[in-house]
């Protein structure tokens, strides 16, 4: 993570710089991806019905991923005859877009940031809404029936979530005072609980509702079960991705996990605490350096969240999806900001 | 008397799959990791045929009721030196071929269970596949070298009026 | 626009046609969906013309016949023994249960009739198919809707049940155990026991089942109020088995059949559900499936002493005549009618699968329905191809 760092250390060309920045993005999108596909797709859903998961490549299957990479990468890259050919290519990077424009506004230390502007959640709120384009981009231009079913439920349920993940985002901002990231993990590092600063004042024990919903949201944003109607395998068919094989199918995968990763590091930043840990000074260096690995702690605990459900549960149809989200989470997200706001002002 | 608390569903759910979690990690799963680790089947697992050749005398009768007709069987005729000194030469069967061809047997068992003298066993053996489907043609010495690994019959429960029988070995 | 009226035949025209465009054109109006025969959702190879409006079934038709093997032709040229060897095959994942109603139909004409012990046995098997094949069913309607965790715990306790119809048959799928006049073999020693604990196991499964599926308020919304089959429509359709049971129809062979296994001599009941709904289904075939285990125990206690084979004849020579024999297989009913002609093989066997009559409810039930309800219907009719096709 660059920003200020870079400036400290020693004095480096401005190509430099960016190069840096760049492998650091790519490293911090492609991790999180990793990570939780090994731990969570392989193993913990492994575990949670009773079986082991990969084990041969690597010890404990920890190499899998790379065999399923290069599985993806060496297969044939078929264009359907009907379809779009420009659509159909660029909807996978459309998704992949997304994701990285999102990573840049994670803070991973006090110094430790891509960028820093003032509104920096009303960015990360703006471009996750990408992805809808590039899944729709999927379904249309891949000039099949099941796909096409699968991109208009798609859209109907990612525009009708963007709703309740930015109202339940109201909440912490309204706590916080600012729109920057950074100011929200500093208001959550310095804050204090009924004049206790033991641990700071991490907003998922105010905001335990706004927590709620965003996950909820979340996972409905990721097209995980209960809300995967747009990539149901057992009816369409995996729905806009049926006609996606090797790389391309493996980029939207990568874009999928890398989402989840981030989002869940969002979560952990918005009502964890991001990278501070309680007992260090949060202007401290130290934290620059182990900052990113206490977000990818947090980050993995949220995930876990996310995927425990998504192993759980079966998955709602359109039509209760649409209603859970316009009837139940929408209403409740204005309830949480209503009562946010009032308690602001009374403490 | 406190009101019965009742817990939704849902989390219900998460309850059974946490729980399977945690009890896949402290004792382990149900996966068998073949083939580093072998399950053994039951002793009346049908995994392959055995021929016993003593026994057999090309009657035919096997290769007759295979509903795939999976086994060619061919024998002849000899006459046998007579038992005592002045008797008659005595007819004997003998077997030239006897091949059970794995690729098309149903395993299903009527060729065992029909055998009068009782030459073919089940046994449960059942790592035999070879690269090429004609190798899975087993001849008359692979089927006998097959009876070393045939086990003893079981023992009935209580009440049962069967008879055990033996493996010639 | 076109000569044809009849909105069934439209349907059918369309899914031949767009067989011709392989899924290539696309309308947004009455857009014809063809799901199969290969497809996650059909249990094999069933295809389903479907004809929607939206997200709205207009017209449904199942196609059938992709997975016919010629069962009644093949049984005119085999033995009675060989017969039994094929006829597991039908309905795979409860095979002992294909072989009860042939034999019985066979031993009818020969005047046979098994000794006690091999019936008990008979029916401690039976109800053992049962389970493993609606455990298979429990978890495999929560894939159908979503749920990717039951259908790797139904798989690891059926596991339990198969090994042990496998300690017993030899054969874990097929196991080719029923004989003419009794059974092949007898019971190993300790079978009983096992068996005993291998219940327990099953009973935690279902409970497992209804924490995980039955009382899970996502899996009720998808399934309670969809695809309502009225007791009158489901009867006249020939559905049987659990489906007519969910709809509130008491009506069991193994209690009003008079089929020559043991259930008259046992305490278990039948389970009905007066919705009629797809979570009826489900919810009857889980308790179907512990009062088998009970059912099963029971036998187990009481299994009589005695030979576990009549005495008949080495070379088995029906004499002539006809004979009809159903019984409650785990899919429904199952008979066979068997015309001999005083032979070694059977001159016809006629099979009647459940399958086939629960399928054909398929166009009067989807219309009118969503395309997600269509796999939840499809899932908690549960049949399976081999049972369809023969």
């Amino acid at each position: 993570m660059t920003g200020d760092l870079l400036t400290l250390a020693v004095e480096l060309a401005w190509w430099q710089q960016t190069g840096i920045r760049a492998v650091v993005g790519l490293l911090a999108v492609l991790l999180p991806a990793g990570t939780l596909v090994y731990l969570f797709l392989f193993k913990m859903m492994s575990f949670m019905q009773s079986r082991l998961g990969p084990m041969e490549a690597g010890p404990y299957g920890s190499l899998q991923l790379l065999a399923e990479v290069g599985k993806f990468l060496q297969k044939e890259d078929i264009l359907p005859a009907k379809a779009d050919r420009v659509v159909f290519k660029a909807a996978p990077f459309v998704v992949l877009i997304s994701t990285f424009l999102l990573v840049l506004v994670i803070p991973a230390g006090p110094d430790a940031w891509f960028i820093d502007v003032d509104t920096g959640i009303f960015l990360a709120l703006a471009v996750s809404s990408i992805s809808v384009i590039g899944i729709l981009m999927a379904g249309w231009g891949s000039s099949s029936k099941y796909s096409l079913l699968g991109g208009l439920r798609a859209a109907g349920q990612l525009v009708a979530y963007e709703l309740p993940l930015v109202l339940a985002v109201m909440g912490v901002v309204i706590q916080a005072g600012t729109l920057n990231v950074q100011g929200i993990v500093m208001a959550q590092a310095t804050g204090e609980i009924f004049g206790w600063g033991g641990i700071g004042n991490p907003f998922i024990i105010t905001q335990f509702l706004g927590f709620a919903i965003f996950l909820v949201a979340v996972q409905a944003e990721l097209t995980q079960p209960p809300f995967d109607m747009p990539v149901a395998e057992s009816e369409i068919v995996t729905g806009y991705l049926t006609e996606y094989s090797g790389l391309r199918f493996l980029l939207f995968f990568i874009g999928e996990f890398a989402t989840a990763g981030i989002f869940s590091a969002l979560a952990a930043t918005l009502f964890l605490g991001g990278w501070y840990m309680p007992g260090i000074d949060p202007t401290s260096d130290l934290f620059n350096v182990i900052g990113p690995v206490i977000l990818m702690g947090k980050m993995i605990l949220v995930a876990f969240l996310i995927f425990w459900f998504r192993f759980t549960y079966p998955r709602f149809r359109e039509d209760q999806l649409q209603q859970l989200a316009w009837k139940v989470l929408i209403p409740l997200s204005l309830v949480n900001i209503m009562l946010t706001g009032v308690l602001k002002v009374v403490f | 008397m406190p009101p019965t608390i009742k817990i939704p569903g849902l989390v219900k759910g998460l309850g059974v799959t946490m729980r399977t979690m945690v009890r896949t990690l402290t004792k382990g799963s149900h996966t068998v990791q073949y083939p580093k680790v072998k399950e053994t089947p039951t002793p009346r697992a049908r995994g392959v045929i055995t021929l016993h050749e003593d026994n057999c005398t090309a009657c035919m009768l096997c290769a007759r009721e295979c509903p795939d007709w999976c086994i060619y069987i061919e024998g002849h005729k000899y006459k046998a030196p007579p038992r005592r000194l002045g008797g008659k030469p005595r007819q004997k069967n003998a077997l030239d071929r006897f091949d059970i061809d794995f690729a098309l047997c149903m395993y299903c068992g009527i060729c065992v269970e029909v055998c009068p003298f009782e030459a073919l066993f089940w046994s449960p053996e059942f790592e035999y596949s070879e690269p090429k489907i004609a190798d899975l043609l087993h001849d008359k010495s692979k089927l006998g070298q097959w009876m070393e690994t045939v086990p003893d019959f079981q023992d009935y429960e209580a009440g049962s009026e069967a008879k055990k029988a033996q493996v010639p070995r | 626009m076109t000569a044809v009226s009849d909105p069934r035949q439209m349907a059918y025209i369309a899914g031949q046609a767009s067989d011709a465009r392989v899924n290539v054109e696309i309308e947004t109006e009455g857009m014809t969906l063809n799901i199969g025969p290969q497809h996650p959702a059909t249990h094999g190879t069933l295809r389903i013309i479907v004809k929607l409006d939206g997200e709205r079934v207009v017209a449904a038709e199942p196609v059938m016949g992709y997975m016919h093997r010629g069962y009644e032709k093949l049984s005119e040229v085999r033995t009675y023994p060989q017969v039994t060897t094929l006829v597991n095959r039908i309905d795979w994942l409860g095979s002992f249960a294909n072989e009860v109603p042939f034999i019985l139909a066979a031993e009818r004409l020969m005047d046979v009739e098994a000794p006690p012990r091999a019936q008990w046995i008979r029916t401690a098997l039976f109800e053992l198919s049962r389970i493993a094949n609606l455990v298979l069913f429990l978890g495999d309607m929560g894939v159908q809707l979503g749920a990717v965790t039951p259908v790797f715990f139904a798989f690891r306790d059926r596991e339990f049940v198969l090994n042990q119809i496998e300690a017993v048959t030899g054969g874990r799928f097929h196991p080719n155990f029923d004989r003419i006049g009794g059974l092949k073999d007898d019971l190993p020693k300790g079978w009983i026991d096992e068996t005993k604990g291998v219940l327990g196991r099953i009973h935690t499964f279902c409970d497992e089942m209804e924490d995980l599926v039955t009382g899970n308020e996502i899996f009720q919304s998808r399934t309670r109020g969809i695809g309502v089959i009225p007791a009158d429509v489901g009867l006249s359709y020939g559905l049987s088995g659990a489906n007519i049971r969910a709809s509130g129809v008491d009506w069991d062979l193994r209690r009003d059949g008079g089929i020559g296994l043991v259930h008259d001599q046992l305490d278990w009941k039948v389970w009905t559900h007066p919705d009629g709904d797809s979570f009826a289904r489900y919810w009857v075939r889980l308790q179907e499936v512990r009062e088998a285990c009970d059912m099963v125990d029971q036998v187990l206690d009481g299994i009589p002493a005695g030979p576990v084979m009549a005495k008949v004849p080495r070379i088995i020579k029906v004499p002539a005549g006809e004979a009809y024999v159903e019984t409650e297989n785990p899919l429904g009913v199952m008979g066979y009618y068997v015309v001999s002609k005083g032979d070694l093989v059977p001159y016809r066997v006629k099979i009647r699968s459940a399958s086939f009559n629960n399928v054909s409810i398929t166009p009067w039930l989807l219309e009118g329905t969503y395309v997600p309800d269509v796999v939840s219907i499809l899932a908690s009719l549960y049949f399976i191809l081999g049972d369809i096709d023969r």
